[in-house]
């Protein structure tokens, strides 16, 4: 008899733990701008995955490189091939936390991101600026940050290296919906 | 004590569950899609014969291709530097899949218009096949002035190729191509030559580092013309990448740049030394 409870108990925190409020959204936007006097160059992705725990603030995203779509198809072939590899190195991924998230609610808040960004299997700890708002059925991220390529080994030929620039800014907006298993 | 023990499964349980990684979660909801496998070939061209690589839409390419004379033609010609047969064209994407070219070569001054459509993808993933598979249709159209007593007509000027491409990128770094090509000509030289010539190409990319490729390529021709003692084209090309276009460096038996022409009508022999220097510029708008 006593078993049986401490099954239900059991299954009933299994409920508990895995019934916690989680945010997903398949169809993230990151895109990224090159700035240079000779030459600009962005690429937008809108197939990004993130999530979000609401009870930890723990947040991860997942970026196909080969998603993301270039003004010019060439830079496109030499972004994937040349650059990032994404044969090899299919996707980058940011995993960390959202500081103060239950500060997050209706009116938009500055909040501060902080975890481990991985590109060309490298990663660095990064802290992000993002705006935030959230309610009963949305969480919104939004905000930009900028990367440097060398922290991920990003090889740019010299002959190449008056188009590309060595800062690359980054900007990301995820509307996150209520995730169900 | 045995109670002691459920507890502690229990909370091992829910531990586990909320350490669960989130990334886990984002893989198994990440969507499966199909890679189709791109950079087979870097050029439209593997050397001097067309590759699976398309232009994309809207792309308009502007090609100045050069083969300069025989090597072996000595210093008093500059080893061939002397003499130049340049072909120059625009590709044009009508849409990702269909490239429509059109060019002319200082050789026999001939125009030349071509289609080149992908009709399979390489693909990775769930709709997964194993090669890509184009098609090429020609039209050559020689508009040098005949000899006296050899007239033609305009129809007698024209030739037609017909290609399959079949290619297939094995890895980053090796591709290969297979050609199976027809040739018709509509006024052959003398009654032996065969009006149609059935080749077959083969093409291959080693990439050598993240710029640089080694090209090959054979064209195996079942019947011959005799009125030239024609010979198989034999090629070798070094791809170099820039930012904006791809620079193709050639060693070829071929003087000729268009299919109908270095495909049946090469007379060089490669390793007599009848080896003729060459690039392929293109510059993408």
């Amino acid at each position: 008899m006593k078993n049986t409870y401490i099954l239900l108990l059991c299954l009933f925190l299994t409920t508990l733990v895995s019934g916690q409020e989680r945010f997903l959204t398949k169809t993230g936007t990151i895109s990224f701008f090159s700035k240079l006097p000779l030459e600009n160059i962005q690429a937008e992705n809108s197939q990004v995955l993130s999530i979000v725990d609401a009870t930890s603030g723990q947040m991860a995203i997942a970026i196909l490189m080969q998603s993301f779509l270039f003004e010019k198809a060439l830079m496109q072939e030499h972004f994937n091939e040349n650059y990032v590899e994404s044969d090899k190195y299919p996707k980058a991924t940011f995993k960390g936390n959202i500081i103060d998230f239950k500060s997050i609610g209706v009116v938009e808040k500055k909040v501060q991101v902080v975890g481990m960004l991985e590109i060309h299997n490298e990663s660095i700890e990064i802290t992000i600026d993002a705006l935030a708002t959230k309610t009963a059925d949305t969480l919104v991220m939004t905000g930009a940050f900028y990367i440097n390529l060398s922290d991920f080994a990003v090889d740019i030929p010299s002959i190449v290296r008056n188009k590309i620039a060595q800062k690359i800014k980054i900007s990301f907006l995820f509307n996150h919906k209520p995730y169900k298993k | 004590m045995k109670n002691y023990f459920m507890i502690f499964a229990v909370l091992l349980c829910s531990f586990q569950l909320s350490a669960q990684d989130l990334l886990d979660i984002l893989d198994k909801e990440t969507p499966k899609v199909d890679n189709v496998v791109t950079a087979t070939f870097k050029g439209t061209r593997i050397v001097n014969g067309h590759s699976i690589k398309n232009r994309k839409s809207k792309e308009l390419e502007f090609i100045i291709a050069h083969r300069f004379g025989r090597v072996n033609t000595g210093f008093g010609e500059l080893f061939g530097l002397d003499q130049a047969n340049i072909r120059f064209a625009f590709e044009y994407g009508l849409t990702d899949d269909l490239t429509a070219g059109l060019g002319r070569s200082s050789y026999e001054k001939t125009y030349d218009g071509y289609l080149k459509y992908a009709l399979i993808k390489q693909k990775e993933g769930v709709h997964h096949f194993p090669f890509a598979v184009s098609l090429f249709g020609s039209i050559a159209a020689k508009s040098q002035k005949a000899i006296v007593g050899s007239e033609r007509t305009f129809a007698e000027s024209l030739y037609y190729v017909g290609q399959i491409l079949i290619a297939k990128k094995i890895n980053a770094s090796f591709s290969f191509q297979l050609t199976p090509t027809y040739v018709h000509r509509n006024l052959t030289t003398i009654d032996a030559d065969p009006h149609d010539i059935f080749a077959l190409g083969f093409g291959t990319r080693l990439k050598l580092n993240k710029r640089v490729s080694l090209n090959a390529e054979y064209y195996w021709q079942f019947d011959k013309l005799v009125s030239i003692a024609a010979r198989n084209s034999l090629a070798f090309g070094i791809d170099i990448e820039t930012g904006g276009h791809v620079f193709q460096i050639i060693l070829s038996n071929s003087i000729t740049m268009i299919e109908k022409s270095f495909i049946t009508e090469t007379t060089g022999n490669f390793f007599a030394g009848d080896i003729h220097l060459g690039f392929n510029l293109s510059r993408t708008f």
